[in-house]
Order: C-alpha cells, then sequence, then structure tokens
C-alpha cells in the first residue's frame, strides 16, 4: 500500500470499517478526557462484540487535516468531543460542512473537517458529532461528576446507534 | 536590543491597540500596541497564557511515566515532549549514550514528527499568507483557498502531514499517546513490514519536499524587498548544532551566534543549559523571558526554530537540503537572515532534510536490531534538550529517592522566542499602523508575523467553540477608541467610537 494515496485501502484490517468514531480530547484537563474515555470504554465494551469489525475507533487530541483521509470511504463518522456549553447530558449533530472555515488554531472544527473532505474528495462524508457537556478542564482535574454521568448516558447512547444495522 | 519595547518617557500619554485572541494560534494570546501621543508605536506586547501549571502537575509523579505524560502538554508537538522527557530521563538512569537501534529509532521518529508539523504549518497555517497576500479575503485567504487554486499543493501538504504521523505510528505504536522511548532507549525497534511500508513512498516524499522549497523560494524572490522587511528585527539566534558543526534536531551542543554571525558561546554542553541562559520575569506577562546570561536581558534575547538553526548550521547533512540551504544562506549576504517570512523557507528546507534523514535511516540496519535498552549509575538530576520543530526545547527534572519527581523546569520554544516575537511585532506595527484606524490588514500582518514563528502553548484544551479575533484600540485610561473583531464564521463586525462596545456588522 502507499501511504501517499489518498484511496481507502481495503486490504489494511480495521482501517476501513463502516464506522469511525474518532474520541477527542486530552486526558489531562479534565472534562476534556471525555472524548478518550468514552472512546476506551466503547473499546472495551466491543472486545468480543460481534459488531466491532465494523467500527474503527481513533483517538486524537485535535482534528487536523489529516484526518479527512480517515473520514474516507467511511459510512459513518462520528465525533465526540467534550461540550464546554449546550445541553446535558449531550447532543448529537449531523455536520455540515462549512463552506467558509472557521478561523482555527492549529487544530480544525467538524464542520471544517467535513468541508475540507467536500473540497478534496469531492462528497460530504457523513458526520455526527456527539458533544458531551463537561465542565471542568483544567490542568491535572479529574473527571467531574456530572462529566461521568454524561459520559455514561453517551455510551449507551453511541453503544445501541453501532449495534443499530 | 529590547530597550526601545520596554520604555516610555511618558506612559501617561500612551494609547493601546489589543489583538485577542490570535488566529492559527495555539493558546489564547492577545497584542497589545501602545502608542505615544505622535501614534508612533513605542511598545508591544504579545500576551500568551504559558503553561506553567505543568511543571506543579508532574511534581510527585514517578519519572518513568513523564515520557507519555508529557505528550498531554502540547496535541501539537507531544512527540517533542515525549523525547526530550525520554532523554531526560536517560540521565536518571545512568545512560545518556544510547544503544544504535535506540537512538535511530528514536531520531526516526523525531524526524517524522518535525515533517509532519512543518506540512501542517506550511502547506495548511501559512502558505494561503504567502500565496495570497495579507490582504485577501479571510474567506479565500485560508486552506480553503488553497484547495480552490492549489489543489495539489492541499493533497500533497494532508498527504505529507499523514506520512509524518505514519512514521511516529511506526516508531511510537500509535499517532497519538505513543510510549516508543522509555529511560535509556526505546520498548520496541522496526519490523521489516513497517520498515518496507514507510520505504516504498520517502522518494516521493522528498521530491515533494524538494517541490514545496522551491516554491518558497521563488516566493521569497518574487516579494522582494518587501519580504525581506516585513517584520524583520536584528536577532541573536540559539539552537543545537551536531559536533562537526551540521544541523541536528536530536542531540548536539548548544550554539548561539549574535545577528552578525558572530559567536556567542559554540558547543557548549547542553546539560549546563542553566548556566548559560536566564529567565526574566515581567509584570504585564504570563510568560518567561529567556536570554543568553552573558549579554543580559536587554541585549540577550534569541530566536529558536528553523530560522535560527538553519542560520546557526555550518551545513546540513542530506545533499538536497544543502543545497537549498546554500542558496538560502546566499540571501543572508554573508550573515544570518534575519527576514521572519524566511522562517519558511527554513522550515522547509527543514522539511527536505527530515525527509532525506528518513530515507538514510530506513536503509540502516541498526533499525531493526534487538538491544533496545541500556541502564548505568542512576542520578537525581536529568536534562533533555531537542530540537523540536519551533525551536530548542529543554527538560529538566529533579527527583528523589523513590523516583518521584520534586522540581521540574521546561523551557519551551514559543517562550524562547517570546521576545522576537514581540520586536517583529513592533516592527510590523511601526510599519503599517496609521492613525486612529485599526484596520483588518494591520490585524492581519500582526498575524502573519507571528504565525512565521508558530507559537503553540496550552493547546491541549481546545472543548467546541472558540477563538474569535478582536483588535481594539484604547487609551492608556482604558478608554475604547476602536474594536474591530473577526469572527469564528469570518464575519467583520466593528464597534463604533462611543458604543461602549456594541458591534456592527461591518463585512458579513
Amino acid at each position: 500500500m502507499s501511504l501517499l494515496d489518498p484511496e481507502p485501502d481495503p486490504g489494511q484490517a480495521g482501517a476501513r470499517a463502516p464506522r469511525l468514531v474518532i474520541g477527542v480530547g486530552n486526558p489531562a484537563r479534565g472534562d476534556d478526557a471525555i472524548g478518550p474515555l468514552l472512546l476506551q470504554r466503547l473499546r472495551d465494551q466491543l472486545a468480543g462484540d460481534p459488531c466491532a469489525g465494523e467500527v474503527a475507533l481513533l483517538d486524537a487530541y485535535q482534528l487536523q487535516p489529516e484526518h479527512a483521509l480517515d473520514l474516507r470511504g467511511r459510512r459513518e463518522t462520528i465525533i465526540v468531543d467534550a461540550a464546554a456549553a449546550g445541553t446535558a447530558p449531550f447532543t448529537h449533530t449531523r455536520v455540515v460542512p462549512e463552506p467558509t472555515p472557521t478561523i482555527t488554531t492549529h487544530s480544525l472544527s467538524p464542520a471544517a473537517l467535513a468541508g475540507m473532505h467536500q473540497r478534496l474528495f469531492g462528497s460530504a462524508p457523513a458526520l455526527t458529532v456527539l458533544a458531551v457537556r463537561g465542565e471542568r478542564f483544567e490542568l491535572g482535574a479529574p473527571l467531574s461528576a456530572h462529566a461521568t454521568r454524561h459520559l455514561a448516558a453517551a455510551l449507551d447512547w453511541l453503544s445501541a446507534l453501532l449495534h443499530r444495522r | 536590543m529590547s530597550t526601545p519595547l520596554e520604555t516610555a518617557t511618558h506612559p501617561e500619554h500612551l494609547r493601546r491597540v489589543c489583538i485577542e485572541p490570535l488566529t492559527r494560534v495555539e493558546g489564547h494570546g492577545k497584542v497589545t500596541l501602545l502608542l505615544d501621543e505622535h501614534d508612533q508605536v513605542q511598545q508591544a506586547r504579545l500576551h500568551i497564557v504559558e503553561f506553567r501549571g505543568f511543571e506543579r502537575f508532574i511534581q510527585g509523579r514517578p519519572f518513568w511515566e513523564l515520557p507519555v505524560t508529557v505528550q498531554r502538554l502540547c496535541g501539537i508537538c507531544p512527540v517533542s515532549h515525549h523525547l526530550a522527557a525520554a532523554k531526560a530521563c536517560d540521565r536518571l538512569v545512568g545512560a545518556p549514550a544510547l544503544s544504535p537501534t535506540a537512538e535511530k529509532v528514536r531520531r526516526l521518529m523525531h524526524f517524522g514528527q518535525v515533517l509532519q508539523s512543518h506540512a501542517l504549518h506550511f502547506f495548511h497555517l501559512s502558505s494561503p499568507d504567502l500565496l495570497f497576500g495579507p490582504d485577501d479575503h479571510p474567506a479565500h485567504r485560508n486552506i480553503v483557498g488553497v484547495i480552490q487554486d492549489e489543489p495539489e499543493l492541499a493533497r500533497r501538504g494532508v498527504l505529507l502531514r499523514r506520512y509524518g504521523q505514519e512514521v511516529i505510528r511506526v516508531c511510537a505504536g500509535k499517532r497519538i499517546h505513543g510510549s516508543g522511548a522509555i529511560p535509556g532507549g526505546v520498548n520496541k525497534a522496526l519490523d521489516n513490514a513497517d520498515r518496507e511500508l514507510l520505504a516504498a513512498d520517502i522518494a516521493q516524499v522528498i521530491d515533494w519536499a524538494e517541490d514545496a522549497v522551491a516554491l518558497m523560494q521563488g516566493l521569497f524572490a518574487a516579494g522582494g524587498d518587501a519580504y525581506r522587511r516585513f517584520a524583520s528585527v536584528p536577532a541573536n539566534s540559539l539552537s543545537l548544532v551536531r559536533p562537526d558543526g551540521a544541523l541536528e534536531l536530536y542531540d548536539g551542543g548548544l550554539r548561539a551566534r549574535d545577528p552578525h554571525g558572530e559567536p556567542i558561546f559554540d558547543h557548549a554542553p547542553d546539560q549546563d543549559y542553566a548556566d548559560l541562559l536566564q529567565e526574566q520575569v515581567k509584570p504585564w506577562s504570563y510568560m518567561k523571558f529567556p536570554f543568553i546570561a552573558a549579554l543580559g536581558p536587554a541585549a540577550g534575547w534569541y530566536r529558536v526554530g528553523p530560522l535560527a538553526r538553519v542560520n546557526n548550521c555550518d551545513f546540513i547533512d542530506t545533499p538536497r537540503a544543502e543545497a537549498a540551504r546554500r542558496t538560502f544562506a546566499a540571501a543572508g549576504q554573508g550573515r544570518p537572515v534575519q527576514a521572519v517570512l524566511a522562517t519558511h523557507w527554513a522550515r522547509l528546507i527543514e522539511l527536505l532534510h527530515c525527509a532525506e534523514a528518513i530515507a538514510r535511516l530506513l536503509a540502516d540496519p541498526d533499525l531493526t536490531g534487538d538491544d533496545l535498552l541500556r541502564e548505568g549509575t542512576p542520578a537525581r538530576a536529568g536534562i533533555g534538550v531537542i530540537e523540536a520543530p519551533r525551536g530548542t526545547l529543554f527538560h529538566h527534572y529533579e527527583i528523589d529517592a523513590d523516583g518521584l519527581v520534586t522540581r521540574a523546569n521546561l523551557i519551551v520554544s514559543t517562550t524562547s522566542n517570546n521576545q522576537a516575537m514581540n520586536a517583529a511585532i513592533r516592527r510590523v506595527a511601526q510599519d503599517e499602523l496609521d492613525g486612529h484606524v485599526l484596520t483588518e490588514g494591520l490585524l492581519n500582518r500582526v498575524e502573519v508575523a507571528i504565525r512565521a514563528y508558530d507559537p503553540c502553548l496550552s493547546c491541549a484544551t481546545h472543548a467546541l467553540g472558540q477563538m474569535p479575533l478582536a483588535l481594539t484600540l484604547t487609551r492608556a485610561d482604558g478608554t475604547v477608541l476602536d474594536l474591530l473583531r473577526r469572527d469564528a464564521d469570518g464575519g467583520i463586525r466593528r464597534a463604533p467610537p462611543g458604543s461602549g462596545g456594541a458591534m456592527a456588522n461591518a463585512r458579513p
């Protein structure tokens, strides 16, 4: 295989499962750990599950341009991220590609990532953001009690979604 | 060198311009310009919330966890912190010299990290500024504009990023949160399948990197005096160099040169950094201001990163990058190149060097060896110094008898570049600010100057929905004279004088 080929490689085990879940966040910053923690629990839950082969899991500190390549060829991608504001315990929103990119830092917003995918590959990805409400994002802070409950609720929702054929 | 930035004869007459926070810059930052009564820029202050809390965060933790823990410092260059911590921990386990396999696996990981970081910076953050100019509409002066106008360039940027990420994955086990480097060595070598995977594309990577250097070289030449003058300030340069003077990113002696290229110190042991550098605290900034001790705080500030490294080295030991360096050096006419925009040129020369160095390593049989770990007489203190993508990175730990961290000191490259960025901003403002009206053009140019340094701090918290951009003009007494804000959707809003900050749409 070529790493410089943007087309998905059907021969790479797991790399092109129809569904992809990306857990975004920094485990060291309080409720910012929601994304990676939910992904870890999902990984544990899927161990031995028949639908495990249908789902690829990917950790990410931040969304970056190359994640557009990870979205390529998926039936659906779900980005799990902590939300500093919004409805608790979580919201799930279909991402509309951004016509102009968000003014960002080194990272991309989900909409900007979808927009980049659309422009690079000619189609909008099927992308959902699962935004799990957090409260505390200080360095070294543990997961807050609210975030713990929100994470569990979000995991239930996501697990049910992934088992829906 | 810093005196004009820091003093004002009549500070009560100064007015203030704020840019807050910066786009495409990690961390929450703002810029304050202080003007005198003649509308001349007297001071420039870049405010970034520095990550000092991290040093406290790791106190009390066992040192052997540090190469993994410190990756949480930064979502952009975790591998640099991983390797700097591992180098410091090598000292703690008494193994400053690694096995050939361990050192080469680490170097490969580092080259992959620098390659992917430089690719992200140039292709996705800076190329819009360089290709379209700072006055281009914000809706176009971004990666979308690059995809529209230069689709092949954008595609290569994404794929070079992925290649670098795969180098990291192969060496560290994962694209992020990897654990390849451990105190005294590495926990695994490459296998032949990994090596073949990377080797299959490296020739193409080198060609693309060389094309990028040629593109930037052409842009710099076409930019003429405007490129050379933009945000240009004479600065000292600090970097690691190899014992023979070659460009060195992983391990070497410290070299500092003055703006004329004369040596301040050379091949100084990195373990002596605390004698060579000191840090100053200023009341208006959370960031520290490192300086070369022998020169003092006023004259001793310095620049780190690609521009400093390529200026400082005597040569690059890979042929295509060395050819590019010679052309670069000629632009300085015998002195270090001081143009801030030349940082992008230097960055791409380094990207090319990394690609060539990866190719060389992939042909080295040591990469698949089985001698992974060394150990020796343990020590209570360890210092690890590495050239991260943005510049020299220092990790310094002290531990107790149980191996728990009692003290940590980190100097990250953005801290080292603190004063150099202030000087660059001041130069831009002096050249561009006209009267009392804030313009999008000024805002853009300040960002372009800062972006050349690619500052990156406090970047790991990113919860959804942040990062607007505002440019504020106030008197020294706090009265808002003008406020220009660019929102996340690219829309521009202005608060007219006397509005108390109420915004109106200036341009959707």
